[in-house]
């Protein structure tokens, strides 16, 4: 072959092994072999140098660049460096020491090209050994079999190939045999890829249903509930009463199975009922159906409930010498119409309630009695009512019991009722057999229990006998105290039997610092001064007044004092000393009533029976009364009594047309005296009667001083120590 | 139907009742037992429904606070006074009783 073919091989011929030779490029030919042959013509070949193979003719192609012979002659120098062309030149770092950004001096120029991470590891170093034991000896176990297989093979060496194929079974049944062998001590299974099938097998899967039934769902109820401190006090307080009957039921287990049962059947009866019946039943809704009422009465009557509490008489103050009485409620009912009020009394404990009693002082017009115990807090009803045969003349409630209240009948008898019991029988009753008097009974009293703590009351009628009553285990035992003797005439007839009359007591009242004196007064104008000792005889007589005395009273603080009124139109003050009285007062009318303020020893009040109600205060005006004002609706009725109430200053007054009116008193009416700055204050039964002392000793009649003053100045210092007696 | 001769009290209660249904400026008055059932009513039924169940909810209430302070108080009565009227109300233990009372005109 020609060289110059041979230099001239194209680029794009491959290069085929063997035979043909290896043809170098045209850039890698020598240039100036080329150049003289070609021309800067692009499509010139005319100069083409004369080739004898056209494969080997050299093709220029379109996009060659075309330069000329000079440039080709150019020499470009090329120097070959380490220097990274794509590394960058001008990496900065900040320097926290210098504060400032600085270039790196250093620019790696390392290029890597193309990185390959192998996993062969050397089989000594510690990682190799390590795998090699994981495996299970399984090289080490190959290179058994290598070192069994070169020993069968150095065997079979000398043997002809004939004898190799069945060599070559029996190396590979050698090899299987070993390899069961050798499976139990390896831990990795070998599957063989010719033959190995793996099977699974299921277990036949029975086919699910799913079954349901529904029951019948139990009938539910939502249940809420508060619980809270008192709820749970409640629980506890019901199972403490329970215990506490349990208890009581064990206790009295064999006495009072009877009563029990019997008491069982009962209530079993009366359990049967509409939700009205079983309404009026259950206590505690009448207590509030009370309640209501009360509240419904408190209402309409608002203006006069306000008055009651905080009304006073502004006037009071421009007029030192007088006083007024604001009505207040009117206490009537339907059944007292036609009868009069014959007495008024205040409960001793609840200050709120009196009770009234009625009947008719007319001789001939005797008809029934009904004795009404109202409330103030209830004006339109009375809480209690009991009615009677016969007119309620007087009545009384106990100082302490408050709920048994005495009472003395026109017939003469007495009866102790119970308020708190639902009968409205009363409890006890005198008898014609028991003692009962035959004559309207005026008055009645309760006094102290006697030694054997057994409840007595005195009653004083017109039959002259004043009676001591006993309750001895609910019986009534009388026993006549005094007899109301008449004086004497002097001269007597000789052949006429001396006959006792007895006078007729209208009244009468128990001292309240010694229990054992009383006074009573009669219809004849005396009274008499009596001792509980003495039967027979009277300790003294007071001509008193001209007609019937129609009410005594002992002063509340002083125990020489005592007042009287009578239907001789006058009310007179006594001391009990002395014969004449010390006050006497005019009225203008028939004083049905008189009574001492429990406030003050010197304030007094009278009904009279045209109406008017007159109040005195000593103290201010020993002659002139400070009211006298006319309380009752209609003209000619009679007030027949009056009460002041111990607590609130209020007045009862009673008519003879059945009304009840409350009066309240104005300040005037309630004074209290002035004490003098540095004195002490002197309150209580003891200033009171200092002050009533004063009093008298100013109006006791100078001639007699030298009489009086001995005994006066004796009742001056004895006064207190009788009051603390 | 009861048999059984009326006792006192019942007497009393029925007399109380009629008089407080008779007294001066009383609308309506109601009686309930606390499970609702009426006693006795003034009012048409409807009204009667309605103000029982709201003023059993203020009556629990106040009770309810009245015996929290003090478990051993209890609610005695209240009243609400309102332009037109004035309800007065009593909560027991088995019942609640309502009175409606025109204010006084001063």
């Amino acid at each position: 072959m020609p060289t110059r073919g041979g230099l001239e091989k194209k680029p794009t011929q491959a290069v085929v092994n063997g035979s043909v030779p290896a043809q170098r490029r045209t850039s890698q030919l020598p240039r100036n072999s080329i150049m003289g042959n070609f021309r800067d013509d692009e499509q010139d070949f005319g100069n083409m140098p004369e080739l004898s193979d056209e494969a080997l003719r050299p093709i220029r192609p379109d996009d060659q660049l075309k330069l000329t012979e000079a440039e080709l002659n150019e020499e470009h120098t090329r120097i070959l460096t380490t220097r990274n062309p794509q590394a960058a030149e001008n990496i900065v770092r900040y320097s926290y020491k210098d504060r400032m950004y600085k270039p790196i001096p250093h620019i790696d120029q390392l290029a890597i090209h193309f990185q390959l991470d192998g996993n062969l590891i050397l089989r000594d170093s510690d990682e190799g050994r390590r795998q090699i034991a994981r495996d299970g000896g399984e090289y080490s176990i190959d290179d058994d079999e290598e070192e069994e297989e070169d020993i069968q093979t150095t065997v079979t060496a000398t043997e002809i190939d004939e004898d190799a194929a069945a060599k070559e079974g029996d190396e590979d049944e050698e090899e299987k045999s070993q390899k069961p062998s050798a499976t139990v001590s390896r831990t990795k299974k070998l599957t063989n890829q010719f033959n190995f099938s793996e099977r699974a097998s299921q277990t036949y899967n029975n086919p699910c249903r799913d079954r349901e039934t529904f029951v019948e769902q139990t009938p539910r109820a939502t249940f809420s509930d508060n619980v809270s401190q008192w709820a749970i006090f409640d629980a506890y307080n019901e199972d403490y009463d329970l215990q506490q009957k349990a208890k009581e039921k064990e206790q009295k287990k064999t006495l009072t199975k009877k009563d029990e049962e019997k008491k069982k059947k009962f209530v079993a009866v009366d359990l049967s009922g509409d939700d009205m019946a079983k309404y009026a039943r259950s206590k505690a809704a009448s207590v509030s159906l009370k309640i209501i009422e009360r509240m419904i009465n408190q209402n309409t009557f608002d203006e006069i409930a306000q008055d009651f509490k905080y009304w006073e008489d502004a006037a009071d103050e421009y007029r030192e010498q007088e006083g007024s009485l604001l009505p207040l409620w009117n206490f009537q009912y339907d059944l007292t119409k036609k009868l009069s009020c014959t007495h008024l009394t205040w409960n001793s404990q609840y200050s709120d309630m009196f009770a009234v009693a009625f009947g008719s002082y007319d001789f001939l017009k005797q008809a029934h009695g009904i004795i009404l115990i109202f409330s103030l807090k209830n004006p339109s009803f009375p809480e209690y009512i009991y009615q009677t045969e016969s007119g309620v003349m007087c009545l009384d409630f106990h100082h302490t019991h408050s709920n048994l209240l005495c009472c003395g009948f026109y017939d003469g008898s007495v009866a102790v009722y119970n308020v708190a019991d639902d009968t409205k029988r009363p409890k006890y009753q005198s008898s014609a057999r028991n003692g009962k008097h035959t004559d309207p009974v005026w008055q009645v009293r309760w006094q102290k229990d006697d030694l054997d703590a057994n409840f007595n009351f005195y009653s004083v009628s017109s039959d002259g006998r004043v009676v001591c009553w006993t309750i001895v285990k609910s019986d009534l035992m009388y026993h006549d105290i005094v007899q109301l003797k008449l004086e004497q005439p002097v001269e007597e007839p000789e052949e006429a039997v001396p006959l006792t009359t007895l006078g007729c007591g209208t009244c009468f009242d128990f001292n309240k610092q010694q229990d054992y004196l009383f006074i009573v007064g009669t219809e004849e104008g005396k009274i008499h001064k009596c001792s509980k000792s003495y039967n027979n005889q009277f300790l003294d007589t007071f001509d008193a007044h001209h007609m019937a005395v129609y009410a005594v009273r002992w002063n509340c603080f002083h125990p020489k004092i005592f007042i009287s009124c009578s239907a001789d139109w006058t009310v007179k003050i006594w001391d009990i000393n002395y014969k004449i009285p010390l006050f006497v007062y005019d009225l203008g009318s028939a004083v049905g009533d008189v009574a001492w303020a429990p406030y003050s020893s010197t304030v007094f009040a009278a009904c009279t029976a045209d109406g008017k109600i007159f109040v005195f205060d000593l103290n201010v005006n020993k002659y002139e009364a400070l009211t006298e004002q006319i309380v009752v609706q209609k003209k000619r009725t009679k007030l027949t009594h009056i009460a002041f109430n111990q607590k609130h200053p209020v007045l009862l007054a009673g008519d003879d047309r059945g009304n009840v009116t409350s009066l309240k008193l104005s300040p005037n009416l309630r004074k209290k005296p002035k004490v003098k700055k540095g004195q002490d204050i002197n309150e209580g039964p003891e200033a009171e009667s200092v002050k009533l002392d004063k009093i008298l000793a100013l109006i006791r009649d100078p001639d007699d001083a030298k009489s009086k003053a001995v005994p006066s100045q004796q009742q001056i210092g004895t006064t207190p120590l009788s009051a603390t007696s | 139907m009861s048999t059984t001769v009326p006792s006192t009290q019942q007497i009393e209660v029925e007399e109380t009742i009629k008089r407080i249904q008779t007294h001066k400026g009383v609308h309506g008055f109601v009686i309930v037992s606390n499970d609702g059932s009426f006693v006795r009513s003034t009012i048409d039924n409807s009204t009667t429904m309605s103000l029982t169940g709201l003023i059993r909810t203020l009556s629990d209430k106040a009770k309810s606070c009245v015996r929290d302070l003090d478990p051993q108080n209890d609610l005695t009565f209240f009243r609400i006074r309102t332009k037109k009227q004035e309800i007065l109300v009593a909560p027991d233990k088995d019942y609640l009783t309502i009175v409606l009372q025109a204010n006084e005109q001063h």
